[in-house]
């Protein structure tokens, strides 16, 4: 066990870890952060996207030790005083989730690619999201949403 | 998926590294964890050690050398790929840092864990070999420079002891005569190359002069494609040089691509790589 | 006293933005995962690395001893919590071979993946380190994996007690067929091997199984069908339906792979009672390639017969069905799902169609998004193609000769199409598109043998779902019926409840379904709350897959809608003292004829139904009503798609440049939300067309093992969609809809295919294997060179 602190949300917390837990597992099962996903176990499917020091991280490529002393954003810390981040907003207005199980994980990416400036074009943004899957969508509605919210944020 | 138990310990610096690395036969250093971490999720690896060298951040740099760039081995892709000194002058590292993996990937994947996993259909390992780079590598008895051409010895194979620490990586500046390239075919975006090829082209008064090669995913190792290059080093025109690239290279097949394809696609991608350092 | 105000707006036909997405997007939803009662522990299955083997011996002693558990156990041990084998609800023919099938193997492996043992721990990760340790002694038999050779003499038995890999024989032919063929001028006969596909839902499979003292069971499932599950579980466990509760909460997409009866879902419910503790399983992504239902893996024979003139007079289709290694849930019934459409939108009077179900050593297949629609539309939308470039006939100008265009129509299959209109939606899809623009795109193109060359494909396609009619899922033996339930609930103070017997998973049913109430009951969308997925709350239900929810649970509602409406009038017609035929109900109130001043609004009947102050005699108190619709049609959604590809001759990489799509799905209730089905459903067909192909070695080893080499595609390799719409009413509802799931998935193979065909056809490629990766491109260019 390694005494790990780190920063959820704005939220700091101590935990004794065990190396071999991921980042993932330790903010579903330590933390009660459920809204990160696991979808595919091998970085190809983007679900478990969080943001790490600001930066899109796949939670499931990462040990929750290395996240020591790290600031951590999920889905749950993206809104805040009760209003959805833009790209949540546009996501919900272009219809860009439909079960939902990929949504945080592509948020997130979303978040990170407009923050770093890449999500200037249609196929910018096709690019910047190629790390995620969806499997309902078929990304026509992501794509729209992702660019009006870069547009709105810009 | 998680991976078997293991100890972990994080290196306060690079001595302290090597130390722990030392004091442990199966131990492995884990830097952005993108080649190891997957691996021992599927339990592939299970290395009984991990010394965590990600936070040694004066192994993070691009700086000028003088005659040379001189990259730190824990430099992120994504800080590869914006690198100023990089794209002025050596703009093959970072157009080939921008296709590895993906934009979560590139955040966190380090060049230095990505050249000594050894990956033969890894973008990186090409690149240095056609750049004839140089690895510093750290090890107990001090530190030794081993050139690209002999560092990557087989699939997931490189010159690295157990015991040692790849610290920096030495690539050349370019004059601004050479022209280069990277063309990497893969089947999606995010995708290892099927088949990947670097070129480098000396450009000389609208011919072309030395040519330099590399092929990613043709064989146990990141390749030099040596005949074509002789015969542009002798006069041969790209379209004649071309046929030459998969010439002694030993591709497997796999559910991507059967070797007799990946011959073929090493073929078309390094006469168009050729022809874009070219300037055509 | 507060109510909620009625409103006079309508909601169907307007893109109302979905209810569901509050808790998704802020990471507020429930998945299975998500669920750990007290004392959970967690499963691992050991898997058969075998194809085919016998198990001769299971050593659980080193397993059982390491840290955290529980318990570890083997099929043998299991037997006896067996009543029934994992059910298969669609055994098609009479002399159907269905062989035994329990959750865990005995004696004998069939396929890569099988489950030999199970682990119970006190962690996810204390129960795969010991599932490591569990010794499985296997002594390899040979296996078959292609459907192909599992037919030829001499092949590996599955099961060596069938003695043959054949499972069933089905066949559909009309009275002239063999006259019609041999009459015609022109026979065109080709063979097309479609793939294995591996659903990909998201969300991986989970189960959390909690049994109680007194003999009861609650299953939290990610299932499509917790219904259909509930029901099962009796058959496989021995316990009454009525002390077992399934619940499906937030479900991560299913396209048909959780339209099924899992092992692990037995194993954790019968774990769960005999521990005395919850059990919870979730599926690894690798383990979801091997445990989960594949999809298609189907080769087919397939002959068009017409006229010199273009006038098709005969279709049969000849068709090999791989069902795995067992026969899950509707495992040989998916190729039936496609069988009264071989003849597509077509008007062809001689029909024959014949499937062979075939045993292979592989992971069972069953019903991925469209199941059995897709690999018929494939085959004669690719042959009608070949028969046009045999007839010196454009394409269109066959199809459309060819088109059914009268309504009714009664097909030579004997189904009937209700209604559409083929030659409005092609119409439409060419003023979209500008074919002579592309055209001479095209031709400039070739003309000057560019690398990159362009093509254009089409698909015009009519598809049956909705599943079902009752009496004709009797008539062709499937086990259970096609109704499904809708219960509307009016709370006093004027909310309202509604529970569905369908049971979404990305499909909005809690958005759609409460536009449709809402309009009816003339109460505002956001008062109208849809209760799913939980049989302890919607007791009725069969659940969602087929294209079945909208064309059969939404039509359930507007008829539970009339029975609110004829009560509250019966309520109004006693408090108001007038006839009830004198009374009309429009935006939520009733008022009286001729006296529009004299008006109760819904919201005051609810109150009215359950204070019961002053009710008619004999009525009972509240305002709630239950309807089981059960359709007496399929439904016929229909369309017209074109796919853009460009083409790189070289290395064989393929791009959509643009994909068009244009349906008929009836009345639209949410176009947004049908737009996104649509979407998602070309998505796939285009990935199933360029991507994707689950590969078996032939020792039935799968290849492609997980998300890096099975090429599920980002948002870099897929294309915008343009989308539109034709909208023929359907008279067989009376909401007109139709179903939408599935129509993507159905229409835009084909048209992709046929585009890259044409894309290479100047150089004489005349077909390309599904799917059409870079190297199967090059490879049809090259041997067309030679």
């Amino acid at each position: 066990m390694r005494h790990v602190a780190l920063t959820v949300n704005g939220s700091r917390h101590e935990l004794e870890l065990e190396p071999r837990e991921l980042l993932v597992y330790v903010l579903r099962e330590r933390l009660g952060l459920t809204g990160t996903t696991i979808g595919c176990d091998t970085s190809s499917c983007g679900a478990c996207t969080v943001l790490v020091g600001g930066e899109s991280v796949k939670s499931c490529t990462m040990l929750g030790v290395q996240a020591d002393g790290l600031e951590i954003t999920t889905i749950e810390g993206l809104a805040s005083n009760g209003q959805l981040h833009a790209v949540q907003q546009a996501f919900h207005e272009h219809h860009a989730l439909q079960c939902g199980y990929c949504t945080p994980g592509m948020v997130l990416a979303a978040v990170s690619l407009i923050e770093e400036g890449k999500a200037t074009s249609e196929s910018a943004i096709r690019e910047g999201l190629e790390g995620n899957l969806c499997r309902c969508t078929g990304y026509h509605n992501i794509v729209r949403a992702v660019s009006a919210a870069a547009a709105g944020v810009s | 998926m998680i991976p078997a138990t293991f100890d972990y310990e994080v290196a306060e610096s690079t001595e302290h590294a090597l130390e722990l690395l030392g004091g442990r036969e199966d131990a492995k250093l884990l830097a952005g964890g993108h080649s190891l971490l997957p691996a021992m999720k599927l339990r592939l690896a299970r290395p009984s050690l991990l010394v965590d060298i990600g936070r040694l951040r004066d192994l993070s740099y691009v700086r000028d050398a003088g005659d040379h760039i001189a990259i730190g081995a824990l430099t992120r892709h994504k800080d590869v790929v914006e690198a100023p000194l990089l794209q002025e002058h050596c703009p093959l590292v970072p157009s080939a840092a921008g296709q590895v993996g993906d934009p979560q990937v590139r955040h966190r994947g380090t060049i230095g864990g990505s050249l000594a996993h050894g990956d033969p259909a890894s973008d990186l390992p090409t690149v240095m070999l056609t750049l004839d780079a140089e690895m510093v590598i750290r090890g107990p008895s001090g530190e030794r420079i081993v050139p690209a051409a002999q560092f990557f010895s087989g699939v997931f194979q490189t010159a690295l002891e157990p015991t040692e620490l790849l610290v920096e990586i030495r690539v050349p500046k370019l004059p601004s005569t050479t022209g280069c390239s990277y063309m990497k075919m893969s089947r999606r975006a995010q995708d290892w190359a099927t088949v990947a090829v670097a070129t480098l082209v000396e450009r000389r008064n609208g011919s072309i002069g030395r040519a330099a090669i590399g092929l990613t995913n043709m064989g146990a190792t990141p390749l030099r494609a040596t005949q074509a290059e002789e015969a542009i080093a002798g006069g041969a025109a790209i379209v004649d040089a071309a046929p030459l690239i998969a010439s002694g290279s030993e591709p497997s097949s796999d559910t991507a691509a059967s070797a007799e394809f990946r011959r073929h696609l090493a073929t078309v991608l390094g006469r168009r790589a050729l022809e874009e350092a070219a300037g055509r | 006293m507060t109510v909620t105000e009625s409103k006079t707006t309508t909601f169907v036909g307007t893109s109302v933005k979905r209810k569901e997405d509050a808790s998704l997007l802020r990471g507020r939803a429930t998945w299975v995962d998500n669920i750990a009662p007290p004392g959970t522990v967690h499963m691992a299955v050991v898997r058969s690395p075998y194809a085919h083997a016998h198990i001769t011996r299971v050593s659980t002693d080193v397993a059982r001893a390491a840290e955290g558990v529980v318990a570890v156990l083997d099929g043998a041990e299991l037997a006896e919590d067996w009543q029934g084998s994992l059910p298969c609800a669609w055994p098609v023919t009479e002399d159907i071979k269905i062989p035994p099938h329990f959750p865990l193997a005995t004696g004998e492996t069939r396929f890569q993946g099988d489950g030999v043992a199970v682990v119970l721990a006190e962690s996810r990760a204390l129960a795969k380190d010991a599932a490591e340790l569990v010794e499985v002694e296997y002594e390899q038999l040979p296996a078959v994996a292609h459907v192909d050779k599992a037919l030829e003499k001499g092949a590996p038995i599955v099961h060596s007690d069938l003695g043959t890999n054949e499972c069933y024989v089905w066949k559909l032919e009309t009275d002239d067929f063999q006259a019609a063929l041999e009459a015609a001028d022109v026979v065109v006969t080709r063979r097309y091997v479609q793939p294995r596909l591996i659903p990909n839902a998201m969300e991986p499979r989970a189960v959390v199984a909690q049994a109680g003292p007194g003999g009861e069971l609650t299953v939290w499932s990610a299932t499509q069908v917790p219904h259909i599950l509930r029901f099962a579980l009796q058959l496989v466990l021995g316990i009454p339906e009525s002390k077992i509760r399934v619940i499906a909460p937030d479900v991560g997409g299913g396209f048909g792979s959780k339209l099924n009866v899992y092992a692990e879902e037995a194993l954790a419910a019968a774990l769960a009672r005999r521990l005395g503790r919850p059990v919870k399983w979730t599926e690894e992504r690798a383990e979801n390639y091997v445990a989960t239902i594949h999809g298609r893996d189907v080769v087919h024979e397939f002959t068009l017969a017409a006229t010199k003139d273009g006038k098709i007079t005969a279709v049969k289709s000849d068709a090999k069905c791989a069902m795995g290694a067992y026969l899950q849930l509707v495992t040989p019934g998916i190729p039936l799902l496609g069988a009264w459409i071989y003849n597509g939108a077509y008007d062809i009077p001689n029909y024959s169609v014949t499937f062979t179900g075939v045993f292979t050593n592989t992971t069972p297949t069953d019903a991925y998004r469209g199941a059995g629609r897709p690999e018929a539309t494939y085959v004669i939308e690719r042959t009608i193609e070949a028969l046009a470039e045999e007839l010196g006939m454009d394409s269109l100008e066959l199809r459309r000769k060819n088109f059914i265009s009268e309504f009714p129509a009664t097909l030579a299959s004997g189904l009937t199409i209700d209604a559409g209109d083929f030659h409005a939606a092609l119409d439409k899809l060419l003023e979209l598109l500008d074919l002579d623009s592309i055209r001479a795109d095209q031709k400039a193109r070739r003309e000057h043998g560019d690398v990159k060359q362009l093509g254009v494909g089409f698909s015009t396609y009519t598809e049956m779902c909705g599943l079902a009619p009752s009496r004709i899922l009797g008539a062709v033996r499937f086990a259970v019926g096609g109704w499904d339930s809708a219960t509307i609930r009016m709370q006093p103070l004027g909310s309202v409840q509604v529970v569905t017997g369908t049971s979404p998973h990305g499909q909005s049913h809690e958005t759609t379904w409460a536009q449709i109430v809402a309009d009816q009951l003339g109460v505002d969308v956001d008062v109208v709350e849809v209760l799913h997925g939980d049989t302890a709350v919607s007791q009725l239900g069969m659940d969602t897959y087929g294209s079945r929810s909208l064309a059969v649970g939404g039509v359930a509602l507007w008829h539970a809608s009339q029975k609110i409406i004829g009560k509250a009038r019966e309520i109004v017609s006693h408090q108001l003292e007038v006839s009830p035929d004198d009374l009309e109900f429009a935006n939520g109130s009733f008022s009286v004829k001729g006296s529009p001043d004299r008006t109760m609004s819904i919201q005051e009947i609810a109150f009215q139904a359950h204070a019961a102050h002053n009710l008619p005699d004999g009525l009972e108190p509240g305002l709630e009503a239950t309807a089981v619709y059960d359709p007496p049609n399929f439904s016929w959604p229909s369309g017209a798609h074109a796919a853009i590809v460009e083409v790189d001759t070289e290395t064989g990489d393929t791009r959509l440049v643009r994909y068009v799509a244009v349906d008929d799905v009836g009345v639209p209730v949410n176009p947004e939300i049908i737009d996104g089905q649509v979407h998602g459903g070309i998505a796939q067909a285009i990935s199933a067309a360029l991507y994707e192909e689950g590969i078996y070695d032939e020792d039935g080893n799968l290849l492609t093992t997980t998300m890096t080499n099975y090429l599920v595609p980002s948002a870099a390799e897929l294309p915008s969609f343009e989308t539109d719409r034709i909208e023929t009413s359907s008279p067989t509802n009376p909401l007109g809809v139709k179903g939408v799931g599935e129509t993507g998935t159905i229409a835009a193979t084909p048209a992709v295919i046929n585009a890259v065909v044409d894309a290479l056809s100047h150089l004489g490629v005349s077909d390309i294997q599904l799917p059409a990766t870079p190297e199967r491109v090059w490879r049809a260019i090259e041997e067309a060179k030679s």
